[in-house]
């Protein structure tokens, strides 16, 4: 039952992640991309992630996705389409070196990876992410604030900028 | 292990700095906003005293996230110091360009706080981190001249190739983690001297985060952007760029390289001994045939990027030396020559074509002697810091026996000779072209100029005295 899960979930994510890539009309492309990150959000649950999960659907699927549609449809992207000729261009030149990536990426996904050794028991409860935020990761976590600054007073003067 | 504040006084006294100024710029007149460049001055200052102050101390802070030790003092030092002088000429800019948004100094402190973090970080996650906060930073200073469109395009060149490098990185500190479960660098160190084999994702991961560092640093084949984001960007960020970004991610580079994978060594000195060549054919052969002095500039900011990655590949406490005394010497004449340049364009960056600089000398004795003698440096001619560091580091090579990789930045620096040299001629042999006064010469500029100068020369007849620093900091 849990391989069920697991494949059909995985499946409806690499198809959906595909479709973002193929598809031509970008706002099926953001509609897909929530599909994409519902379905990962099935597979940190089975994990044990629970928080993870949830904090994928409702930040991820949720509200940056809902900012993408609304970026999509002000910015009207029908208007511009990508000339075919350059499309097959870039298409002969990318095949060669996405099949070598493939290949090494294969190559490294066959080898045995180190796993994790965290009790089902703990994992997702919100005291192990507390000691990790609070604690291990405590730095990381007050340094991003400064990152998230940075970035806001860019925005602000980046819009000071048009008077 | 402990939450130990002061491992990380420097950068803590710089955000509070930052905040500060972002905060008062609204309060501040809007004709009088590149006068808070005073107070961030100030901001800068102190964090180089606590640094100074904290000299010799070593441990680690903030449950094992951050190390406190000479390497990473010498690079906060390195860091500081150029911000400082970024900022001092930025002030005279900013006015005479009238880009009246005080965040500037913010901007410029929170990056500064970015690249201190990345040369202490003792994990991954905290150099990603790091490298985002300088980055997102230097894409809004690059977008700071807003009547020219090039400064928009250029930062947006910069910020769509700099967010497709960073996924690289972060793809690649993925692959590290998946091999060996941790991202700490001692505890990956660790399990690599301990493992039987190496799985090939850590060979992926290592790739991929050279490519994530090598954009940053300019080197070649990933250094497209630069002389593009160079020509398009505020003189004093482009000086910040060439200098203090390049610096941070040759730092952090090396901290990874030579502290998490010392184990696969010989891969990466391979990869980066070819990059190296590159790096410095392309530099230098681009550059001769530049018409901008600003794209120039890049393109020779490239080509010392190539010199950086010879003592990069020399792996040895000599190399590391080298490397951190060529990056002071480095500082010292590329903020010097971007200083001068931006007092002779004027204002709106009019006169920035290497024609412009023709006969210069009458008009300006003293700047053309001075942005003679930071490209003779540059050159690498005996007697200023340029000649030094050259020599070191390729010492430091030769000790390691990449007699190759010596003899071709040997040419490469003979190529190099031509653009710099062409300059100079250009300056006091030719006739000037049309009848302008002379520039103004703010006091901040000539303060920066002066210092700048006396460094070049002092480290080029005398560099014991920071070359014994730098070998107190080549701890690896």
């Amino acid at each position: 039952m849990e391989h069920v899960v697991f494949y059909f979930f995985a499946g409806v994510s690499v198809i959906a992640a595909l479709t973002v890539v193929f598809q031509s009309t970008a706002i099926y492309g953001v509609l897909s991309l929530i599909v994409c990150f519902g379905a990962m959000a099935v597979l940190f649950f089975q994990l044990g992630a629970h928080f993870l999960a949830a904090i994928q659907v409702i930040v991820y699927a949720g509200a940056i996705m809902v900012l993408f549609l609304f970026v999509t449809m002000l910015l009207d992207p029908e208007s511009e389409r990508f000339p075919s000729n350059r499309l097959v261009k870039t298409t002969i030149l990318a095949l060669p070196v996405a099949a070598f990536l493939a290949l090494l990426l294969l190559q490294a996904l066959a080898e045995s990876w180190p796993t994790l050794d965290v009790g089902q028991e703990q994992t997702g409860r919100i005291e192990t992410i507390a000691a990790y935020l609070f604690r291990d990761y405590l730095l990381p976590f007050e340094i991003t604030s400064i990152l998230v600054l940075a970035a806001i007073v860019g925005a602000v003067v980046l819009v000071k900028r048009s008077d | 292990m402990d939450l130990e504040y002061t491992t990380l006084l420097p950068e803590i006294i710089l955000s509070l700095s930052g905040i500060l100024l972002m905060m008062s710029a609204p309060m501040v007149d809007r004709e009088r906003q590149h006068s808070l460049g005073y107070p961030a001055l100030l901001g800068i200052g102190t964090a180089f005293a606590a640094t100074v102050v904290q000299w010799g101390l070593s441990g680690e802070g903030f449950y094992g996230m951050v190390f406190q030790d000479s390497f990473s003092q010498l690079c906060k030092l390195l860091f500081l110091f150029s911000a400082a002088a970024i900022t001092l000429s930025a002030m005279s800019y900013l006015e005479r360009e009238k880009l009246l948004h005080g965040e500037f100094f913010a901007l410029l402190s929170f990056a500064t706080v970015g690249m201190c973090l990345m040369a202490s970080s003792a994990d991954l996650i905290l150099t990603f981190l790091g490298l985002e906060i300088l980055s997102v930073s230097t894409y809004i200073l690059v977008a700071f001249r807003e009547k020219d469109p090039k400064s928009t395009e250029s930062a947006l060149k910069y910020f769509i190739l700099g967010a497709f490098s960073t996924a690289f990185l972060l793809y690649g500190i993925a692959f590290i983690y998946g091999a060996t479960g941790t991202t700490r660098y001692t505890q990956v160190a660790d399990f690599l001297s301990s493992a039987s084999f190496y799985p090939l994702a850590l060979a992926l991961g290592l790739a991929l985060i050279a490519v994530g560092f090598g954009f940053k640093a300019a080197v070649t084949p990933f250094h497209v952007w630069t002389p593009d984001v160079y020509e398009g960007a505020p003189l004093p960020i482009a000086m910040h760029l060439a200098v203090s970004s390049k610096a941070a991610a040759l730092v952090a580079l090396l901290r990874i390289f030579y502290q998490m994978l010392p184990d696969l060594s010989q891969q990466w000195e391979g990869m980066l001994s070819i990059s190296a060549v590159l790096t410095m054919a392309v530099g230098n052969i681009a550059a001769l045939t530049q018409t901008n002095i600003k794209r120039m500039l890049a393109y020779s900011s490239i080509a010392h990027a190539g010199y950086l990655l010879v003592g990069f590949c020399a792996n040895n406490a000599s190399g590391v030396q080298a490397m951190l005394f060529y990056l002071f010497a480095y500082a010292l004449m590329n903020v010097g020559a971007f200083t001068v340049i931006q007092v002779m364009a004027r204002d709106n960056e009019r006169f920035l074509s290497i024609s412009d600089f023709r006969g210069t000398a009458r008009r300006h004795p003293y700047l053309s002697a001075a942005l003679a003698s930071f490209l003779v440096s540059l050159a690498g001619i005996p007697a200023t810091a340029g000649f030094m560091g050259k020599l070191f580091m390729f010492a430091a090579a030769i000790e390691s026996q990449h007699y190759t990789l010596v003899v071709i930045a040997l040419l490469a620096s003979a190529v190099g000779l031509y653009y710099y040299l062409r300059v100079i001629v250009l300056m006091y042999m030719w006739e000037p072209s049309d009848i302008l006064e002379p520039a103004p010469v703010p006091l901040s500029a000539k303060i920066v100029i002066a210092i700048m100068i006396i460094g070049t020369f002092y480290l080029g007849i005398y560099p014991k005295p920071i070359l014994d620093l730098a070998s107190e900091a080549a701890i690896f």
